[in-house]
């Protein structure tokens, strides 16, 4: 009985910190609309600036949160900082490149953190006068998380008076609802957001900086959090701080419990915890309706096939590409042997993005499938290449139908929220089943057979198949499915109300760009002999996006420029220097700035306007 | 009357998108006068009233308010010199209150301008007063257009712009806004309401512009208007 207590008292421990955390980012995006997932470099930057603080002060109480506080306090003034620089220039731009723009954030504070704090985990000191634990019912329980049960409630108070009792937290509410109509009263909605992000990132910081004492600080604290964050956000409803209270509760008991019962799915639990509540409760638990984010994906102007020499730029394109064996090393077969499998990821991607407006945070569980699906068939049964190769869409097409079936009923934000957790039960499945995945030691040994092994015959043998499922997701653009889609993306009332069944087709979307990304997993599999779990992990998803923004969702050539660009960013810059997340992450912050209608956008405006003048 | 006016607009073009909505339309509000900006749907009155406070992304021509350039400031600083601006489509923020709703129009008080306070509000409009705690998206819609007129006073602005006010309110509401927009002009207040209802304009308006395709077609005192057949029925008729 006493240990279910305590069990239960570090579950609320737990949730203290999640609270702190999320209630930041519900904060930050009921306001501003962004996906912020610096949230969690936010979170991070807490921790090391905690711990330095600390280390240096933190020999009395009063120097201990001192330390604490001096650390939220300077996160806050970051988070304030990427608004004025960042955000308020983004502000016009699609709500997806602002998205962007805060993971190229991610990117330069990971490698800042490691270049000032280097790679090892960090050990904090304990905080003062609460080293120790009080027995409860016979069971020790630490005294500092006692302290964390009750700052979390009290946070939420201090945090309902600031929003319900000022001046300020009126104005921040009134300009969450309608910005316009709060700027036409004379409010600037611009300071309004500089504070909301030096609030947001400040608790952030906070939620951080309290970890020090309860675990070692290290550089993947960032992606961890903001996952589980969004988590809570999602499941306790948008924008709602109460919400997001009552989800780090029930997610911090999951924790607690579900380790003890399933002491290896925890992970998996929370999002499937998640997928219930969105398909029970659309909103969240405590969400509204309006509170829901629009569709991500702005409409644009609409699509058209190119018309004159444009027509030609694709086959010319293919056949420089086939060309090039014959000049280039194998170095440069491997890299853009990549670069065509991730083109075709990314075009997969952007069927969904770009056509659907369906932005999915999950798409490399389809990536992933595929090639596990190729790499097992070849362990288990020996099968051949073709067949394997042949198998991978197929695999990874019947996992999206699958998932899709639940994902399409909702849109927006819900939706990238169920996709990601549907990649994250299959990453953790594959994760888990050593016995027939092999676990975190992956798949190894798959080999194209003799006739396919040399460089050039891979990369031609890519080339063909990725062209070719590249020229029917073209095909599929300008079908009347995709213009269907397209329909959808605009306006789904209206589309209905003509006869279309939307979700349907968003459904076979997510089918198809999911079978897709499977071909390009497949043939990722074969290129590099072994299969990994990491293939379908959250950061294998978030480049798939960064690639397609990177491009431009409103062309069709967009994602393959960007698939392009960002390999050979990512590839060069890994060469060249240890620091290549800081290069990579301030040439995303330098395009979305300069371009932010994404390179391939841009370009094709050059074009136009040529034209028309 | 260009010397003086209060508001002063020449040439105002805007677009939404590519669609180009204002093709150069003049206004002229004097101090203390009420102007009624006529049209059909779709004519152009939101539009140039979104345009004048800025907030359309795109728009050319000039716009002087108080003798004060204000085509390139944004909306808050152009709301901050004195122009209250209340929209057609009531947009009451309808998860804060009745005070609260006040309180986000709240600005400094200004001079040359009524100052008010939510009692003075409350004391134009009694409906409000009754209901000071409750959200603003449970109000009705003729509650809402008060709400919307008193939030843009709480600012102290010197000239109102008041976009289609009497538009989907039963008519008893409607008597009520006449009364309230005939008070506030015994304020000294000025006002430029968009109307597509002529009597209710002309119970309120000393002249009137006719705008129709983004631009305007008819000038003059309001009682020319009403007496100019011809004018009202290509431009107004249904």
């Amino acid at each position: 009985m006493s240990f279910y207590l305590v069990q239960f008292l570090s579950g609320l421990a737990t949730a203290a910190t999640l609270f702190l955390v999320s209630s930041g980012l519900t904060i930050v995006f009921g306001v501003t609309r962004i996906v912020n997932f610096a949230h969690g470099s936010f979170y991070m930057l807490g921790a090391y600036l905690g711990w330095t603080l600390v280390e240096r002060w933190g020999t009395t109480p009063l120097g201990f949160w001192g330390g604490v506080a001096a650390a939220s306090l300077a996160v806050g003034l970051l988070g304030a900082l990427m608004e004025v620089g960042l955000l308020r220039r983004l502000y016009r731009s699609p709500e997806l490149f602002q998205l962007l723009a805060t993971f190229g954030v991610v990117l330069v504070v990971q490698d800042a953190a490691s270049w000032i704090w280097g790679a090892e985990d960090l050990l904090g000191r304990r905080a003062p006068g609460l080293k120790g634990s009080i027995d409860i019912l016979d069971q020790p329980f630490p005294l500092y998380d006692l302290v964390l049960i009750g700052l979390g409630p009290l946070v939420l108070g201090l945090l309902w008076l600031l929003f319900n009792r000022t001046r300020w937290g009126t104005l921040v509410r009134a300009a969450t609802q309608d910005r316009d109509m709060a700027s036409a009263l004379g409010v600037d909605p611009a300071r309004l957001f500089t504070g909301v992000l030096f609030l947001g990132s400040a608790l952030a910081g906070l939620g951080g900086a309290l970890q020090v004492p309860r675990e070692a600080v290290n550089l993947h604290m960032d992606m961890a959090i903001v996952v589980e964050a969004f988590v809570v956000v999602v499941v306790g409803g948008m924008g709602s701080l109460t919400g997001a209270f009552v989800a780090s509760l029930l997610i911090g008991q999951l924790q607690a419990f579900g380790i003890l019962v399933f002491p290896q799915i925890t992970l998996v639990l929370v999002f499937l915890f998640m997928a219930v509540v969105l398909v029970i409760r659309p909103y969240g638990l405590l969400g509204r309706a309006e509170d829901a984010p629009p569709t991500a994906a702005s409409p644009g102007p609409p699509l058209i096939p190119s018309i004159g020499p444009a027509r030609w730029v694709p086959a010319l394109l293919l056949a420089l590409l086939a060309a090039v064996p014959l000049v280039a090393g194998d170095y440069a077969l491997i890299v853009l042997t990549e670069v065509v499998i991730l083109a075709l990821l990314a075009a997969s991607l952007h069927l969904l993005i770009g056509l659907g407006g369906l932005v999915s945070f999950g798409h490399a569980a389809y990536f992933g499938l595929g090639a596990y699906g190729a790499a097992l068939l070849v362990k288990h049964l020996a099968a051949p290449m073709p067949l394997a190769l042949a198998a991978a869409p197929l695999v990874a097409g019947l996992g999206a139908l699958a998932a899709g079936w639940f994902c399409v009923r909702r849109s927006g934000l819900y939706f990238a929220m169920l996709t990601l957790a549907f990649a994250q039960i299959v990453w953790s499945v594959t994760f888990q089943w050593y016995g027939v995945t092999g676990g975190d030691n992956g798949v190894l040994g798959v080999w194209p057979p003799d006739w396919a092994a040399g460089k050039a015959a891979y990369y031609w043998l890519t080339l063909a198949l990725a062209g070719g499922a590249l020229l029917l997701l073209r095909r599929a653009a300008f079908a009347p499915f995709g213009y269907t889609l397209r329909a959808g993306r605009d306006s789904a009332l209206r589309a209905e109300s003509v006869g279309i069944d939307v979700r349907r087709h968003q459904w076979l979307s997510f089918a198809l760009a999911g079978s897709a990304a499977g071909l390009a997993g497949g043939l990722y599999a074969f290129s590099k002999g072994s299969v990994f779990p990491t293939l379908m992990a959250v950061p294998v998803s978030v480049d798939a996006l960064v690639m397609v923004l990177m491009g431009g969702i409103q062309t069709l050539s967009g994602p393959v420029v960007g698939a392009a660009l960002f390999h050979l960013l990512e590839t060069e810059a890994m060469s060249l220097t240890d620091w290549w997340r800081l290069v990579l992450g301030a040439v995303i912050l330098v395009l979305v700035l300069a371009f932010p209608k994404g390179v391939a956008g841009f370009a094709r405006d050059l074009w136009t306007r040529g034209r028309d003048t | 009357m260009t010397g003086q006016s209060l508001l002063a607009v020449r040439g105002l073009q805007a677009w939404y998108g590519r669609a180009h909505i204002l093709t150069g339309v003049d206004l002229a509000v004097g101090r203390g006068e009420v102007v009624a900006l006529m049209g059909r749907n779709g004519a152009g009155k939101t539009t140039a009233m979104k345009a004048i406070m800025g907030l359309l992304d795109r728009r050319a021509g000039s716009v002087a308010f108080d003798g004060r350039d204000v085509s390139a400031l944004p909306p808050h600083r152009i709301a901050r010199l004195g122009l209250g601006y209340v929209p057609e489509d009531r947009r009451v923020f309808t998860d804060l209150t009745v005070e609260e709703n006040l309180e986000v129009g709240r600005q400094p008080p200004r001079d040359g301008a009524p100052h008010w306070t939510p009692d003075r509000l409350y004391a134009l409009f009694p409906n409000l007063a009754e209901m000071r705690g409750r959200r603003g998206g449970r109000m009705s819609g003729g509650e809402q257009q008060m709400l919307t007129l008193a939030r843009t006073l709480m600012g102290n602005p010197s000239l109102l712009l008041l976009d289609e006010p009497s538009e989907g309110l039963a008519p008893r509401i409607v008597q009520q806004m006449a009364d309230a927009l005939r008070a506030l002009k015994a304020e000294g207040l000025s006002i430029l309401l968009s109307e597509q209802n002529l009597a209710f304009a002309a119970a309120v308006a000393d002249r009137a512009s006719v705008i129709e395709k983004g631009r305007i077609r008819f000038e003059g005192p309001m009682r020319a208007l009403l007496e100019d057949e011809a004018v009202r029925r290509v431009y107004l008729a249904l």
